[in-house]
């Protein structure tokens, strides 16, 4: 077509309470309204699950009265909806109550007080009663499932929802629980209702990620924590993972994204940690490990495709679903659990702790780190390399008992030898980024340029699999960068079919990488994006941007980790 | 796991549907034929091979009120509740099935797994009202007493030819 020639773009328009929105491919009427400014209720809504029409409060009223679930009305030209009349108010209320009526009130006792989509909806919509005894139908007897080190399970809160039977089955493809039953008796459980540890599940947090009650949370592990920074024999120490800087702002009213991990660092010093370091330099002795690795199999010809080994989540799903796979994961531990293993090592060779126990805390944005860290391969000697696990939303939780004014706090800087990170670390955090680092430490033109280039080979973004070729010597290199675990699966079943072939294979379990795990904050505006921009930004800041020039690992690799890494930095699972 | 014979029948039940995932409740269905209700090293099997999640196969077998996870017994006794046999009292022949063979609500099936006592929503015999099934059979204008009959019966049969396949009953 010639540039000149005259186009006419047709456009589609719906009216959302009298006003005209345009439409731009939304997938119904729900994101028309909600692009429109009007924030609709739903509680089963999740725009990266199917659509699923359950709980009906995002009700809009047509022209002729009728009234739509708008999650499931495709968006159409010249539709007028209205989304707040009477009728519609009333249903909204009586779902509220109805829901309300058999569901136990215990608010101010429930783990998810202040964050329950349920209590903020009764909250918006002024219910100060409920009309129906609900009391035959109420669930407070239901056996509570605590047999998992991530999440726990209190059926009795559940609103039947399905949001985390969606997110089990659509995104991870894991599928540990269900519907059973059906009508007043229908429950979300496992297979056969055993504990959720006996099931597929991977421990990745996603279903309380997606919970709007307390009917799913995530395992509290704030009270050991209190009691160890209490014990005046113990020395605690925290170690910080990247993508919690970019996400804990968020709960306090800071931009998504802002990098408060001078002000995280200040705060857990108040809380009493006696030392702060930050697990980008975990990240570092991973990308160091792991390239050689990898260059060592390259060369070899053996156990290709390298998959990365940094999500514990990933590796449970391997070692369920894929053991034959087990050679080709990388030997070397999580960033977290090397770190953790250097700390105690270092500890135990300079007396810093002046003979106190030391006690590693881990401030993750994950909740199979929970899991990761009480795994067998990860104790020597009977001792665990990581004491704790706590999730950004539990950090959060900390500081708001301590009082802790957090958009007052001076940022401060995390202590030596281990608060020294590269560019190339702290990008681990969202997907893409481990691939982006290992390519910087194998890369044999190390310029700035180079560097810089890397980023626009196809490895940025949050699409659920990528792809991205780099020229290493004279090999072509061909790269993955997968999250989700249903995508990883996917690739599996194309590689195992011969379908497709790839070099280095990034897996994340969640969507986005890390900095969607199942233990950030979440609402319901989509805040990975803006919270992986915060990542990036932050190694642009980074004076080094690769792992190698990070000054603190050559003193590492000659002291503590002399003649010891293969023992301290990788694991056989 | 899933072995010898157990293993060929679910394997011939399975290529029986093509191992096609959308043809779930025909083969359960059939694996209850077979086994009398649905074991559960059978539907892990099953699972693992139409590549579905066994808590969707459980969320199936628990959604339909006739399939079941615990063995029934020999003879699956289904007193119907519909409403023209519920106004022909036959509340109190589920009653007195009940206590003759000391089952309740929740404990439906005898220790020699002999029978289950089941209610059914109708069994469509209206005219015959109040009705029982057992097995295949229906048994039409019930009494409790006429109904305790017809167990007794079954149960002096099969004290003489136990471990034999099952007859039809007589009466």
């Amino acid at each position: 077509m010639n540039d000149n020639e005259m186009k006419t773009v047709k456009k589609e328009f719906m009216w959302v309470d009298g006003r005209r929105v345009e439409l731009n491919g939304e997938r119904n009427v729900l994101e028309v309204v909600r692009q429109a400014g009007v924030d609709l209720p739903t509680f089963c809504y999740h725009s990266e699950l199917s659509v699923y029409g359950a709980c009906r409060m995002c009700v809009v009223e047509d022209e002729r009265g009728q009234i739509l679930a708008s999650c499931q009305t495709p968006p159409k030209d010249g539709l007028k909806v209205k989304t707040s009349t009477p009728k519609l108010q009333k249903h909204r209320k009586m779902i509220l109550e109805l829901l309300l009526s058999s569901h136990c009130r215990d608010c101010t006792t429930c783990p998810k007080n202040g964050k329950c989509l349920l209590q903020e909806l009764a909250i918006r919509f002024s219910i100060t009663g409920i009309r129906f005894n609900g009391e035959s139908f109420k669930r407070h007897d239901l056996p509570i499932d605590n047999s998992s080190f991530s999440i726990v399970r209190n059926p009795n809160k559940c609103i039947l929802c399905g949001d985390c039977v969606r997110m089990c089955a659509e995104v991870q493809n894991v599928g540990a629980i269900d519907f059973k039953g059906r009508g007043s008796g229908m429950m979300v459980s496992t297979a056969f209702g055993d504990p959720i540890i006996a099931t597929d599940c991977v421990h990745c947090g996603q279903c309380a990620a997606v919970c709007p009650t307390g009917a799913i949370t995530v395992k509290c592990d704030c009270p050991a924590v209190w009691k160890d920074l209490y014990d005046g024999d113990k020395q605690v120490i925290a170690q910080v993972a990247p993508a919690v800087r970019v996400a804990f702002g968020e709960e306090f009213g800071l931009v998504s994204g802002e990098n408060v991990m001078g002000k995280i660092v200040a705060g857990l010093r108040m809380l009493g940690f006696d030392r702060v370091y930050d697990t980008s330099l975990g990240a570092d002795l991973t990308v160091m490990e792991e390239s050689a690795e990898f260059l060592e199999r390259l060369r070899s010809k053996e156990n290709l495709p390298l998959f990365t080994s940094c999500c514990p989540a990933w590796i449970c799903f391997m070692e369920k679903r894929y053991p034959e796979l087990k050679d080709l994961v990388s030997s070397c531990k999580s960033p977290m659990q090397m770190l953790g293993a250097v700390i105690k090592e270092h500890a135990k060779r300079h007396d810093v702790g002046d003979s106190k126990t030391i006690i590693n805390v881990a401030i993750m944005p994950c909740t199979a780190k929970k899991f990761e860290a009480v795994r067998e391969e990860f104790y020597r000697d009977g001792i665990a390399d990581i004491d704790h696990v706590i999730t950004t939303q539990e950090l959060v939780k900390m500081f708001r008992e301590a009082g802790i004014v957090f958009a007052d706090l001076e940022p401060e800087a995390p202590d030596m030898p281990f608060g020294i990170h590269s560019g190339a670390g702290v990008i681990f955090g969202v997907t893409g980024g481990v691939s982006e680092a290992v390519i910087r430490r194998v890369a044999e033109d190390k310029s700035m340029e180079a560097i810089l280039d890397i980023a626009y080979t196809g490895i940025r973004g949050l699409e659920g699999a990528k792809e991205a070729e780099v020229t290493v010597g004279d090999e072509k290199l061909k790269i993955a960068v997968v999250n989700g675990l249903k995508n990883i699966d996917e690739i599996i079943k194309k590689i195992l079919a011969g379908e497709v072939h790839y070099d280095f294979i990034e897996a994340m379990a969640c969507p986005g990488g890390c900095v969607g795990g199942g233990g950030q904050p979440f609402g319901l505006k989509p805040v990975k994006k803006s919270r992986s921009d915060g990542l990036y930004r932050a190694d642009k800041l980074s004076q080094i941007r690769q792992s190698e020039e990070n000054p603190l690992l050559a003193g590492l690799y000659k002291g503590v980790l002399r003649g010891r890494a293969k023992e301290l930095l990788h694991v056989h699972y | 796991m899933v072995e010898g014979k157990d293993r060929a029948t679910l394997d011939h039940i399975l290529t029986s549907c093509n191992g096609d995932k959308r043809a779930l409740i025909a083969i359960m269905q059939k694996i209850q034929h077979e086994y009398r209700y649905l074991p559960r090293q059978a539907l892990e099997y099953v699972a693992k091979k139409l590549g579905v999640s066994p808590a969707k196969i459980y969320s199936v077998a628990t959604f339909y009120e006739n399939f079941s996870l615990r063995p029934k017994g020999r003879y699956i006794v289904r007193v119907c509740d519909g409403t023209a046999c519920h106004v022909r009292k036959s509340a109190s022949i589920l009653k007195t099935i009940r206590e003759g063979l000391g089952l309740d609500k929740d404990k439906t099936t005898t220790d020699d797994m002999l029978f289950t006592v089941e209610t059914v929503s109708c069994l469509g015999a209206c005219g015959l009202s109040p009705v029982i099934s057992i097995n295949e059979q229906i048994f039409a204008e019930m009494t409790p007493e006429k109904a305790l009959a017809c167990l007794n019966k079954i149960r002096e049969k099969e004290a003489g030819n136990y471990g034999k396949k099952r007859e039809k009953i007589h009466l």
